[in-house]
């Protein structure tokens, strides 16, 4: 038998298909295809179901050059340990500490092993949240700065502990846990279908993104296939979520660099968009939007030139404003060569989406594991170099003309006559899935790819739910970047990144 | 300088000159109207597929506590009993009041003398977002915003809670942030109001199920404000606070 099983993103595989090997063969398996370019998707444990003492661990690798989607298993003893594989390859360090929070399996030798998210009922595994294990330091002109978990703004909750040397931060150690709201077992219990709320939740941020990916993996299990008119609505409901994020973004930065022309400019553009979403699907934050099989809602002629006619405005003035924005040697001054990540930094650390895109990594699953209309229309990644605020900033800018060219391109396929189908939510009866199957779905979201895998017990239900957002990878290279940065940089930093709290807590 | 002339005339002026009479196109989803026509025969249709327990039938009730204005019940209804509207105003002061009912279809705000004698013209606010998924969190910066500028009725959300007048909690209240969301209530001066904003806040929304919640010390709390919504929408937060400081 292989090591391991290839499918495509978000096809579904029975489990009896996935191999299952010895622990010390997947992890130099896993080793040696990361070393040669393949990024850790998921890995996490999964008590066995025919005995107590068990714990399966799944691991899942994507190659973006073949766009194809590596799983394999292998099973290992509660309380058990394997050979950390974090030394050699640093992008698996935070699936190994979960897998020790979630399962007790200890991953030896691991440089980093602390707690990931003080997971409800798991404090066996993980202590109490008080008693986090921080990094100290010490010598002339060292100190230590304590930040959150309540910010100063209107932001989620999380804690940093900068490790500085006079101005200077040696290294910022982040603490988060503060948002777990136990998503992964709420997702496992009852009815499969109508988890679109929670999912919707999972980062209000990033709606569309976890819902698609949702209804992707469901409808794999399920074998539906569903209209091209929902995989257009879909297409375009998360390029107008990109749209609205980054615009976020830009303001958040003009507003963490003093630029208030920009955080009004930008704050007021991304009102339009969010009210397009809301003229699709009655939220601003497109809840609703997206349910597994279905759609709730259509876009009529009136609302397709709606959103042209608004796409048009965008187009017009966000290039006065990112004219006004990137040319104003303020801007620039505050944005060019502040916290640095290298390529070669966020190659290693697995940083994904806008955090590989503007350190020059290509990387986007919309061009290397095109999912629904991404088929058709094609994405070419939006790089950009130099790894600093400036460039995050660009990519963004970027970003948000290649959405509104392909939300163009959508709404051009769109057929409206096909309208008069069926809404069906469907989840009044429990629907089975197909049972004892396995399916990983990987969406773009605006930050970048999110991950789900369901695997189904052989009644159909919902076995084991694992998300993973993108913030997952990519808190770590915030870390990074404000290393030898002034500490009064880290605002500035901190927005460029952007990250997800309670996509990382769930 | 040409350029920032340029996009300052472009912008123009983007603020909503009057938030209490702005009229949200459909299909928003705001405050839920319920018909007064009976149901069909033995039909429960609604309180199944209600993700968050928000209905009851006997007699028939949204709880704007609970209710995330998903459309599901509208459409799964089979005698078209229940109809959201585009009406913004899911507030109260007090948590009874929050059932919408055939004979009760509009949540009431009643002011507090004793705390619009004090904060009126100015009232600064600590968030506090105790495991809110950040839809609400950046709701609640839009309403500061050029568009709703909530700054130009004296309220604004302060970096301390030192500095805070009231604190507004976003979110169900993860377990972990309990304690840290207890001390920064604690760390706020008094008099001081405590607003829920978001149906999570107000009743774990659709984590209400969760056992990673900790919501018991919010009994020991008196809360002055129940802001509906999943999130609310500024218009909703900013009238909330205008009727409750006697604004509008």
């Amino acid at each position: 038998m292989e090591n391991w099983i290839t499918v495509k993103n978000g096809q579904s595989v029975a489990l009896e298909n996935i191999p299952s090997i010895p622990v010390a063969l997947l992890c130099d398996e896993i080793e040696r295809h990361i070393i040669n370019g393949l990024r850790p998707i998921q890995f996490f444990g999964r008590p066995k179901i025919s005995s107590n003492n068990t714990i399966t661990l799944t691991a899942v690798l994507a190659d973006d050059n073949s766009g194809t989607l590596l799983i394999s298993t292998c099973n290992i003893e509660k309380n058990a340990s394997f050979q950390s594989m974090t030394p050699k390859t640093p992008s698996i360090h935070l699936f190994e500490r979960e897998i020790l929070e979630q399962t007790g399996v200890r991953p030896e030798g691991h440089p980093f092993l602390k707690p990931v998210r003080y997971e409800f009922g798991k404090e066996v595994n993980t202590g109490k949240l008080k008693d986090y294990p921080y990094l100290t330091i010490g010598g002339d002109e060292t100190h230590e700065v304590a930040v959150g978990p309540v910010h100063a703004g209107v932001i989620e909750p999380g804690s940093f502990r900068f490790l500085c040397h006079g101005e200077k931060v040696y290294h910022l150690e982040i603490q988060l846990g503060y948002q777990h709201r136990g998503v992964e077992a709420l997702l496992r219990q009852g009815n499969p279908l109508n988890k679109s709320h929670i999912v919707e939740s999972i980062a209000g941020d990033t709606t569309i993104a976890h819902t698609w990916c949702y209804a992707m993996s469901l409808e794999s299990l399920m074998n539906v296939k569903i209209t091209k008119e929902i995989e257009i609505i879909r297409v375009i409901a998360l390029e107008l979520e990109r749209i609205a994020m980054h615009l976020v973004g830009l303001g958040g930065i003009s507003m963490d660099i003093g630029y208030l022309p920009g955080a009004s400019f930008f704050g007021r553009l991304r009102t339009i968009i969010i009210n397009t979403s809301m003229r699709i699907c009655g939220s601003r934050f497109g809840k609703g939007m997206i349910r597994p099989a279905a759609s709730i809602f259509k876009i009529d002629d009136n609302l397709k030139a709606y959103i042209l006619e608004i796409l048009d405005k965008l187009h017009n003035d966000i290039e006065i404003i990112k004219e006004l924005f990137f040319n104003s040697a303020g801007v620039l001054a505050r944005l060019e060569k502040t916290g640095i990540v290298t390529t070669a930094q966020a190659k290693e650390a697995g940083l994904l989406g806008i955090m590989a895109k503007m350190a020059e990594l290509p990387q986007d699953s919309r061009a290397s594991h095109p999912f629904g209309l991404y088929n058709e229309i094609k994405v070419e990644p939006c790089i950009y170099h130099h790894g600093d605020v400036c460039a995050r900033a660009i990519v963004r800018g970027l970003e948000i003309d290649q959405s509104m060219d392909i939300i163009r391109k959508a709404l051009e396929l769109y057929d409206s006559s096909k309208n008069d189908a069926g809404i069906d939510i469907g989840a009044q009866d429990i629907v089975s899935l197909q049972p004892s199957y396995a399916v990983v779905s990987m969406v773009e979201g605006w930050r970048g790819e999110v991950s789900h895998m369901i695997i189904t017990d052989k009644f159909g239900q919902i076995e084991h739910y694992k998300v993973v957002d993108t913030s997952f990878h990519n808190w770590f290279g915030l870390a990074l970047a404000v290393r030898n940065n002034g500490i009064s940089d880290f605002p500035l930093c901190n927005k460029s990144f952007d990250q997800s709290y309670c996509g990382y807590d769930l | 300088m040409i350029y920032l002339i340029r996009a300052r005339i472009n912008q123009g002026y983007q603020s909503i000159p009057d938030v209490t009479k702005v009229a949200l196109p459909a299909p928003f989803r705001g405050l839920p109207e319920i018909m007064d026509i009976p149901c069909s025969d033995g039909c429960s249709a609604c309180l199944k597929i209600c993700p968050t327990a928000a209905i009851n039938l006997k007699p028939f009730s949204i709880d704007l506590k609970r209710c995330i204005l998903c459309p599901d019940c509208e459409i799964i209804c089979p005698v078209n009993k229940i109809k959201f509207t585009q009406d913004i105003n899911l507030s109260s002061t007090d948590e009874r009041l929050m059932l919408i009912s055939s004979s009760t279809k509009t949540p009431i705000i009643i002011p507090d003398k004793k705390i619009t004698s004090i904060f009126k013209r100015s009232l600064k606010l600590r968030s506090i977002s105790a495991a809110g998924c950040n839809a609400c969190e950046l709701e609640l910066n839009a309403c500061s915003n050029v568009n709703f500028d909530m700054g130009r009725f004296g309220i604004e959300f302060v970096a301390s809670p030192r500095h805070a007048d009231g604190v507004v909690i976003t979110g169900p209240i993860s377990a972990n942030m309990a304690y840290a969301a207890m001390e920064t209530i604690k760390a706020t001066p008094d008099p001081k109001i405590i607003i829920l904003s978001g149906t999570c806040a107000m009743s774990g929304g659709p984590f209400y199920q969760s056992k990673a919640l900790s919501r018991d010390f919010l009994k020991s709390l008196k809360i002055d404000l129940y802001i509906g919504g999943c999130p609310p929408h500024p218009l909703t937060f900013i009238n909330a606070l205008l009727k409750y400081l006697e604004r509008s």
